[in-house]
């Protein structure tokens, strides 16, 4: 439920959640671990005016990383501590289990064919986040064809056929290549 | 007049057409889904519009971004949730209005003052053309730097109580614009001996990690949820009528939702902001603003879609992205090797004008396609969550595989959706990481070749353009600690909200 809000300062105002500070130590390792980097990682040529260097702008952003990740920092550290940091993290941890799920969709596709792994993938992720019902499996077989007619048999977009299409007959083979 | 019947000839094909009915009905749809914006629908038909013309894909893309903002009114008004960010100040007025049994006479009112909102700015947007044309040319390579330089300042600015937060990121923007295999020197920079890293992180691949897959990460581990929406009874014509006695609000609220919509870096949230408070200053009735008040509809509506008209303008005329909308536009154009910007103005200008009369198209047809299909939106609504982050999660697929069939830009595209997961779950902003990657990438270039003729930094700002532009810098920084200080002086006890929350969806 939204509050009302009074002042120009109550809208742009966005408040601090759990697992504030966590975050905010880990950018301020990062910026300050890339920042130290620069010497490896970029060229300051001798001679080039310094707006044509190549190292100018990582440089620039890196040092006004490292800066406000430092203010960051510092305002998370001297904030009020909210409640449910570790449950937030794990929260975040969670989403890892989706990137698998993405990544071995990835990586089928190739080999089964777009309209395949679409179908499949769509069905075991519909199962794994709890819908049981024939209606709600139905759904994600019909969305994932729709999307494959959409995107790969109308648009012509780049996914490469499967590998499994090799061993379909001559006359079915170049089709499901070209579209599915 | 030739350019305009250019313009005509330009969008008189079927593919241009076909285009804009898909673009103007898939984004009211998709704006009527809590869950799913623009950006996120934008980001994931990116790369399936590289293929098409460039106005064809833009007119797509510009009939989404137009019109999502109509839907969204739709769930804010019956459930309380805003269909897309830019609604959630909707709520405030729309949803009391449901409460008190006038679901409908709101609907109406909203689709009235969004149609007024969205003719407006385009009527500006026309009218301000041949200023556009005169005032373009003048931008300079240091011009163009300081305007974008502004855009950054403000997109951090803009960002109260997270403005720290907001520069980082920012600032993160623009050095992951720097990696990999630089242009002039032919240098790696952060590449870490990494191949993969030398051709650069793709701003889509980012774009698609951080707006779309994020958000199929957040609906898939979050709780499944099916909004319910009562349906509505009766004719939607009668807001038109009582928008007329409200014109006032509608024009000022329209005007600021253009201003703001021109400036890069502020946006929507300003633009309801200044024209909520005008309203409930200049009414009759202020105290029923936030209890169910047509002005306060009328508003927050008509506002936010002047916008994208106005956003338009620095796109085209300087080719500076104000918003991450925009700046994904930005790519379209890019990759069809149109460069935006005053030379546009110049050799394009049918092409500019045929823009604006799809826009203008477009908002007579998403009013008809609302009029008759509310109904069918109010059951649209109701897909569960869970669901609708499977079905992002596959359609980020395409949009990133099929940028160039590559498992490394889908890893890079799965790690940034951790991290927009992240920053969303934290209230933290994922627009200034997206402007600091755009903007930072035309500050290096416009920088470069500009100093060559700068001798002393005061020949920076010696053209008029410059140095009114470095003293907005200037006036906006400390007319920003100017507030900090009064604020600090007259402090009040906080009041949590969640209005940023909702703009994550």
């Amino acid at each position: 439920m939204l509050v009302q809000i009074k002042t120009l300062k109550q809208l742009f105002q966005r408040h601090r959640r759990p697992g504030n500070l966590f975050f905010a130590t880990f950018f301020l390792i990062l910026s300050l671990f890339l920042l130290s980097q620069i010497g490896n990682q970029t060229v300051w040529k001798s001679s080039t005016k310094f707006y044509a260097q190549p190292a100018l702008w990582p440089i620039v952003s890196l040092v006004g990383m490292a800066l406000f990740a430092l203010l960051n920092w510092i305002s998370a550290w001297v904030s009020p501590k909210i409640a449910g940091r570790w449950l937030e993290i794990q929260f975040w941890l969670r989403s890892f289990e989706y990137v698998l799920w993405f990544m071995a969709y990835v990586y089928v596709v190739p080999l089964l064919g777009y309209l395949p792994s679409t179908v499949l993938f769509a069905v075991v992720l519909a199962l794994r986040v709890g819908y049981r019902t024939p209606k709600m499996i139905g759904f994600s077989v019909l969305m994932a064809v729709s999307v494959v007619v959409v995107f790969k048999s109308f648009l012509q977009v780049r996914v490469p056929g499967g590998q499994i299409y090799e061993w379909l007959p001559d006359f079915m083979r170049s089709f499901m290549l070209t579209y599915f | 007049m030739e350019d305009l019947v250019s313009a005509f000839g330009l969008l008189a094909r079927i593919d241009v057409l076909v285009a804009l009915l898909i673009g103007s009905i898939g984004g009211v749809i998709i704006g009527a889904i809590p869950g799913v914006g623009a950006a996120v629908a934008i980001a994931i038909l990116l790369p399936a519009t590289f293929s098409l013309e460039p106005l064809v894909g833009l007119t797509m893309l510009l009939g989404i971004y137009g019109s999502s903002m109509y839907g969204g009114s739709i769930p804010a008004i019956l459930i309380n949730t805003p269909g897309t960010a830019v609604n959630a100040l909707t709520t405030y007025d729309g949803y009391p209005m449901t409460k008190a049994g006038e679901a409908r006479r709101a609907i109406s009112l909203a689709y009235s003052a969004s149609f007024f909102g969205g003719v407006f700015g385009i009527l500006c947007l026309i009218l301000l053309s041949p200023v556009l044309a005169w005032i373009a040319p003048q931008f300079g390579s240091r011009e163009i730097f300081l305007a974008a330089l502004l855009g950054i300042i403000l997109v951090v600015l803009a960002h109260r109580g997270q403005i720290f937060a907001a520069g980082m990121l920012a600032c993160f923007g623009i050095f992951l614009n720097t990696i990999g295999l630089e242009p002039i020197k032919y240098t790696q920079r952060f590449t870490f001996g990494q191949s993969w890293l030398s051709s650069g992180i793709d701003l889509i691949v980012v774009v698609l990690g951080l707006f779309a897959l994020s958000q199929a990460f957040v609906l898939m581990v979050d709780k499944d949820d099916s909004p319910r929406a009562q349906p509505l009874k009766g004719s939607l014509f009668s807001g038109m009528k009582e928008l007329f006695g409200h014109k006032r609000v509608a024009t000022v609220a329209s005007s600021f939702g253009v201003l703001m919509g021109m400036i890069p870096g502020v946006g929507e949230f300003t633009a309801q902001f200044m024209s909520y408070t005008y309203a409930q200053k200049t009414s009759k009735k202020p105290e029923l603003f936030g209890k169910g008040s047509p002005e306060g509809l009328i508003a927050s509506e008509s506002a936010n879609n002047a916008v994208p008209a106005a956003a338009m303008i620095p796109l085209l005329a300087l080719g500076i992205p104000g918003e991450a909308l925009t700046a994904m536009m930005l790519s379209v154009f890019y990759v069809h090797n149109v460069i935006p910007g005053p030379q546009l103005f110049q050799n394009d200008m049918d092409f500019v004008l045929a823009l604006y009369i799809a826009m203008l198209v477009l908002n007579v047809l998403v009013l008809i396609f609302l009029l008759f299909s509310t109904n069918l939106l109010t059951k649209i609504i109701q897909i569960p969550t869970r669901f609708l982050g499977i079905v992002i999660m596959i359609l980020s697929f395409v949009g990133v595989y099929s940028l160039r069939n590559s498992i490394v830009d889908c890893a890079i595209a799965a790690g940034f959706g951790v991290f927009g997961l992240v920053l969303k779950r934290l209230n933290l902003p994922v627009v200034p990481i997206i402007l600091g990657m755009v903007l930072g990438g035309i500050m290096e270039t416009k920088l470069r070749s500009s100093m060559a003729r700068v001798k002393t930094p005061l020949d920076f700002i010696d053209r008029p353009i410059a140095a009114i532009l470095f003293a907005i810098i200037v006036l906006v920084i400390i007319l920003h600690i100017r507030t900090l200080v009064i604020e600090h002086r007259n402090r009040q006890p906080e009041t949590d909200h969640d209005l940023h929350d909702t703009q994550m969806r």
